[in-house]
């Protein structure tokens, strides 16, 4: 028989009665009275940055002066002007070099600061990760209070790739110091648009 | 696997506290972590609920387990991801050898994933020649210096920053004496970036399995898991077949729970959901039992199945926090690893479970609501049971029985022990009563409750 069988088989042996999955009811999560004020001081907690903007001419030209200065920054939000598309032919040692990465995120999320990026929004599924500094977009009206509503919004196997996202790397592993900054992005910063 | 194999529980906690500055920083570091888990979870009302609804969801997972595997493995199959399945390490290791050796593979890193601590893999593949870069900090720390993990979350929490400073600079030339945890994880950095870039294979662990979509969920702070997975030509996922979850909403109440219960975030830096490999990419999973259906089967036991490892009960154990990890001999510590093990190998483990105070600390700070304290009791009578207790504690027991069951001779006993006590207090004041280590003998009472009570009565 294939482990795969013997397995199954005693797991069909071994397992208890049948029992009912609960019902999630979104009454009873906690409610916040401003989601983006909650938004912003979990963010800020766990290292990142937050800007609100009208909209986003002022990002716009952040990023015009930035390339005319010649800084190697990806964008891939077409309101900020010419998309990069051809990152997927990039290899980890061009990206590694990649210094600012500007992304649109689909819903923030007031309790925890997590931003959900389908692969499609950063296109290449090592971005996010492998550049130095990170920006992110995110629509005020997609600001959602827990983790339950940002399911309910996103379809989270639609992709190949999908990440909530909250805050820059970090780790503590040296003596329970906070060091920002571990593997992948050295900042995050959330630009709140409308 | 690890150095100190051959001591049980109490002999390498002995070993442990004989620097009491370093046991007691020890201690204080974990409170540190537990008393920030508590800071997360009293932000949410609604966290007793959050608790209880993780629970009531494994609980019916494990109940519908063999379905679930059956729809996530055809889900993932339809994603494109190749499916194996291991019945113990051993075949576990085999699969990932050899996955290695058919694309003749050199560069390799890891992501952590305590299931192939619990297997051996990176002992197994180095006998085979085949060298593995751990890519977690603390993994990277404890690797250089020939260690095991200590935790499961915090794998290098036993090492002071000096530790740290001294072991890079050995091994990544840093400076001498530099013990700024800035400075060394900046180096490291550097490393690591450069085995990402050149790696050709990268193996992950699997945090959850979502059965409704054949995904699966990889948590990171550092986003080493990432790095290794994006960068790699092929991914290979490990996973005890207990990370199963129905569907991707639930992934909600475990991914709020599971890093306030860790370390006091609200969320790890990078929950990443995979389903597809990339245009030109191979990825594995595999699904591993290791008996895991054997534990499905104990009815006392089975829904030590539900962890999650997050380490919420080793940061609160008294008893981890002054052993460390590494006196619990295994790959998981603490009192999870202590209802884990002995399923694993009940005479290797026989000791773990006595390693605990019963004090049930670690059942209230579960997630997912594992009653630990209650399990931890049940394998000690398991283990006396089937004859895996040290002789003096089996003789000390029955003898304890024996008298419990006679109150004559209890009473005569008592009288007798107070008598000695008081008249002649060298007889237990000696190295000779394990009582007396660390601790003063109590004051003898001059009368047992019961005189008392019955003198007390009459009056």
């Amino acid at each position: 028989m294939s482990a795969r069988e013997t397995i199954l088989k005693n797991i069909t042996a071994n397992k208890p009665e049948l029992v009912e999955l609960p019902s999630i009811d979104l009454n009873a999560v906690i409610q916040y009275n401003d989601l983006v004020q909650q938004y912003k001081t979990v963010l800020q907690s766990i290292g990142g940055g937050t800007v609100e903007l009208q909209d986003l001419s002022s990002l716009k030209q952040e990023l015009e002066s930035r390339k005319a200065n010649g800084d190697f920054v990806v964008n891939r939000i077409a309101a900020l002007g010419e998309v990069s598309d051809s990152l997927v032919s990039l290899t980890a040692d061009e990206l590694a070099a990649v210094d600012t990465a500007y992304l649109q995120g689909t819903v923030a999320v007031a309790e925890n600061g997590a931003i959900w990026l389908y692969e499609s929004q950063m296109e290449n599924r090592l971005l996010p990760f492998i550049c130095q500094h990170l920006v992110i977009v995110v629509e005020r009206r997609n600001i959602v209070p827990t983790m339950h509503h940002a399911y309910k919004q996103i379809e989270s196997a639609k992709e190949g790739f999908g990440v909530f996202l909250a805050g820059p790397s970090k780790t503590a592993d040296i003596e329970q110091s906070l060091v920002i900054g571990a593997h992948g992005a050295r900042s995050l910063i959330v630009y709140i648009i409308g | 696997m690890s150095h100190n194999s051959t001591l049980k529980h109490a002999e390498a906690a002995a070993q442990f506290i004989n620097d009491e500055p370093r046991t007691n920083w020890h201690d204080e570091t974990l409170w540190f972590v537990r008393q920030k888990r508590d800071k997360a979870a009293h932000g949410l009302p609604e966290w007793e609920q959050l608790r209880e609804w993780a629970s009531q969801i494994k609980n019916h997972t494990l109940s519908n387990l063999d379905n679930y595997l059956k729809e996530f493995e055809s889900k993932a199959q339809d994603n494109g991801v190749i499916v194996h399945w291991a019945a113990d390490a051993e075949e576990h290791n085999k699969i990932i050898y050899d996955i290695i050796a058919h694309h003749k593979i050199k560069k390799i890193v890891k992501s952590k994933s305590m299931l192939t601590e619990e297997c051996g893999l990176n002992e197994f593949l180095h006998t085979k020649g085949i060298e593995t870069v751990d890519t977690d900090l603390g993994e990277r720390i404890v690797q250089f210096r020939n260690e095991p993990p200590s935790h499961i979350v915090l794998p290098a929490i036993h090492l002071k920053k000096q530790d740290v400073s001294d072991t890079f600079h050995e091994h990544l030339n840093t400076e001498k004496g530099n013990n700024d945890p800035q400075y060394l994880t900046e180096a490291a950095r550097q490393h690591l970036r450069e085995k990402f870039i050149e790696s050709e294979l990268a193996i992950t662990g699997v945090n959850f399995a979502v059965a409704e979509t054949g995904g699966f969920v990889v948590c990171t702070n550092e986003g080493n898991a990432d790095m290794g997975a994006h960068a790699a030509k092929i991914h290979i996922a490990c996973m005890g077949f207990e990370k199963m979850i129905p569907k991707a909403e639930h992934l909600s109440v475990f991914l709020r729970l599971l890093a306030r219960s860790a370390t006091g975030q609200p969320i790890t830096t990078y929950s990443s959901h995979f389903h597809k490999p990339r245009e030109g990419q191979e990825m594995h999973i595999v699904i591993v039992d290791n008996g895991r259906s054997r534990q499905l089967g104990r009815a006392d036991f089975r829904n030590s199945l539900k962890c999650i490892r997050c380490a919420a009960c080793f940061n609160t154990c008294p008893v981890y926090r002054r052993s460390g990890g590494h006196s619990y001999h295994t790959a998981v510590a603490g009192p999870i690893g202590s209802i884990l093990n002995p399923n694993i190998d009940m005479r290797a483990n026989a000791d773990l479970p006595f390693a605990s105070t019963l004090c049930g600390s670690c059942s209230n700070v579960c997630p997912v609501k594992i009653d630990i304290h209650d399990q931890l009791w049940k394998w000690r009578q398991v283990l006396v049971a089937e004859g895996y207790v040290d002789t003096t504690k089996k003789v000390g027991l029955k003898g304890m029985a024996f008298l419990l069951a006679r109150p004559g001779l209890y009473r005569f006993a008592g009288k007798m022990g107070r008598g000695i006590m008081r008249f002649f207090p060298w007889i237990v004041n000696n190295k000779l009563n394990p009582w007396y280590k660390q601790r003063e003998m109590p004051a003898p009472p001059k009368q047992s409750f019961r005189d008392w009570y019955l003198q007390n009565k009459k009056q």
